[in-house]
């Protein structure tokens, strides 16, 4: 483990706690973990080890039971600054798509657009980079049903880009795909990371994937186990 | 998104906005048909009067006992160009109960109104016996000029046929006033005195004076008297409840239309606020929908009540009892009935939306 003192914390979690069911079930055990600026960080573990817990707890869509948990220098506990982390700092895929299905691939990245108000024109200039860089830009009018898993997944990681995000935060992104698209998908996430210095925290099952990434955390049972790689 | 999400389910908007049809539908023709119904009853007072007379605090104006001599006292007074009396009552006929009878002397300018079909006005006479038939009268009542009428087990000779553009008097009979006062045992009695303002004169002056001589009597303007009609106020009141719970239907199935659309979607508006929608724009987005639903609706059920009004006026049997009336009122309170139950149905639904816990929406496959 090495720390890098010139790393600004993008993310920074401190002693949190995340249980369900009125306390009955503890998923989150005084979790604590820190995220730099720019750095890529694989959460590994077995299932219902907290990996999907703690990337929820960061973007705000959880509540924490203790603890602080900041984005950008900013508390996500409060509903103004989770919202607006979720406008234009976070982005978020999941292991499965969840495109809507009746809608052109094109209509489903810009909806972020949509919730911030965004102006069409730039959004659409954006929507044309990114479906160029990820391969998907002559499927963009294309209705959902009629696409691959692996160009619906490349959908959604689009969406979760179009405001250009800080962060980026991917539970199991590549976990429903086939071995060509898995490695399409996760090279696009790294790519992306990498030449643009935004912070990438994502969830795996995958060794091999995790490492791929500047650091690996590994998870067990609602505690972070260990820390392999560069860490701040 | 609204329009998108509506398009995207066409199905179930054509649902919910065929609720709300229904709704709009059936209040604009009970409203239509009885504000019709009331304007034709209005147009019977009126008869080239600006006024009318009766007793004070009637429930019915065929309780109302005006003496007829008041008449002849309005008539003489400079502020009256014509003071006419009229008699209601209803009357019995062989297999109709039920035949609306008009006593009025032949001065009486419904008689130059109405085209003649058999026999002349001349043939209408105060001091005779002889009856005039609306057409649809003449028609159910089997009876024709020339012929005779059994009218409460006494017979009348049937002086003429007319044609009235009023429904309510296409199928009446009209009586001498006279002849009418003595079958319903109501000498010198008339139930109105319909009263033609003198050029220039101010209902004012019919007030006053009768308020002055005849304390028991009231003299209203016509358009006052529709909107304080006891009778009016009960139909037009009727209408719109009658409407209303139509409309309560129609909301249900909005609201119907709005859980499933809810309940469809969950993990979309989870998507959503993980994109950046905010409660209040998911909120927003459930009502938009609901308001567009309801849109929607209130044409068709606009263009569904202007057909079947239509259509019901073309049926030769009603013709002339049917003179529907959906003015602008009649369409902005359906309009604004539609969006009040357009939002009340979608409260529940946008309240579930806004307050999705969108981690846990997407957790459950």
């Amino acid at each position: 483990m090495t720390e890098n003192p010139d790393m600004t914390p993008q993310v920074r979690i401190d002693e949190v706690w995340k249980s369900f069911d009125g306390g009955r079930i503890e998923v989150l055990k005084g979790v604590s973990l820190n995220v730099a600026q720019g750095e890529i960080v694989a959460l590994c573990g077995t299932s219902g080890c907290g990996k999907s817990t703690l990337l929820n707890v960061i973007s705000g869509l959880e509540n924490v039971d203790r603890g602080t948990v900041r984005v950008a220098g900013r508390e996500v506990a409060e509903e103004a600054t989770r919202l607006n982390l979720l406008r234009h700092h976070i982005g978020y895929v999941f292991q499965f798509h969840h495109l809507m299905p009746d809608l052109t691939l094109a209509e489903n990245c810009l909806v972020p657009l949509v919730a911030t108000g965004g102006k069409r024109a730039a959004g659409l200039a954006r929507l044309h980079d990114l479906a160029v860089a990820t391969g998907i830009d002559h499927r963009l009018g294309q209705r959902v049903r009629e696409l691959s898993g692996g160009e619906r997944q490349r959908g959604a990681l689009v969406r979760a880009l179009i405001n250009d995000p800080e962060l980026l935060l991917c539970d199991e992104p590549t976990g429903a795909l086939d071995e060509q698209n898995r490695e399409r998908v996760f090279a696009i996430l790294l790519d992306w990371a990498r030449s643009r210095g935004r912070t990438l925290v994502l969830a795996t099952h995958d060794p091999e994937l995790a490492a791929r990434c500047d650091r690996t955390v590994r998870m067990r049972d609602g505690r972070i186990e260990g820390n392999e790689g560069l860490e701040f | 998104m609204i329009f998108t999400n509506l398009r995207r389910h066409r199905v179930r908007t054509a649902i919910g906005a065929t609720g709300i049809a229904l709704g709009v539908a059936t209040m604009l023709s009970v409203v239509g048909l009885l504000g019709g119904a009331v304007k034709m009853f209005e147009r019977i007072l009126r008869s080239d009067s600006q006024m009318v007379v009766f007793e004070k605090n009637v429930s019915d104006l065929f309780f109302s006992n005006v003496p007829e001599d008041v008449a002849a006292e309005l008539q003489a007074q400079p502020f009256v160009k014509v003071a006419q009396p009229v008699l209601f009552t209803i009357i019995a006929a062989a297999d109709r109960p039920v035949v609306t009878c008009f006593g009025i002397r032949a001065s009486d300018s419904r008689l130059t109104k109405g085209s003649w079909l058999h026999g002349r006005a001349e043939d209408f006479r105060d001091d005779g016996e002889g009856v005039v038939l609306g057409e649809r009268a003449a028609e159910f009542l089997h009876a024709s000029a020339g012929g005779r009428i059994e009218l409460g087990q006494v017979s009348y000779p049937v002086a003429g046929v007319l044609r009235m553009e009023n429904g309510f008097e296409n199928g009446g009979v009209f009586m001498p006033l006279r002849t009418c006062q003595k079958a319903f045992h109501k000498p010198g009695v008339c139930s109105v005195i319909t009263v033609a303002l003198a050029a220039g004169q101010d209902s004012a002056a019919v007030k006053s004076w009768i308020a002055q001589h005849h304390p028991r009597l009231i003299a209203l303007e016509n358009d006052e008297f529709s909107r304080s009609y006891t009778q009016f106020k009960i139909m037009k009141t009727t209408a719109w409840v009658v409407g209303g719970c139509a409309f309560l239907l129609g909301g249900l199935s909005v609201t119907n239309t709005m859980i499933l659309s809810v309940f469809g979607r969950i993990k979309e508006l989870a998507i959503a606020r993980v994109c950046g929608f905010s409660r209040g724009q998911v909120a927003r987005m459930i009502f938009g929908e609901s308001l567009l639903v309801s849109a929607i609706g209130t044409v068709a059920g606009w263009g569904l009540s202007c057909a079947g009004l239509y259509l019901l006026r073309a049926v030769p049997q009603f013709q002339g009892y049917i003179e529907p009336r959906i003015g602008w009122q009649e369409v902005a309170g359906a309009m604004a009935l539609a969006a009040i139950t357009a939002l009340a149905g979608a409260f529940y639904p946008a309240w579930y939306a806004a307050n999705l816990n969108p981690a846990e929406a997407l957790r459950f496959e």
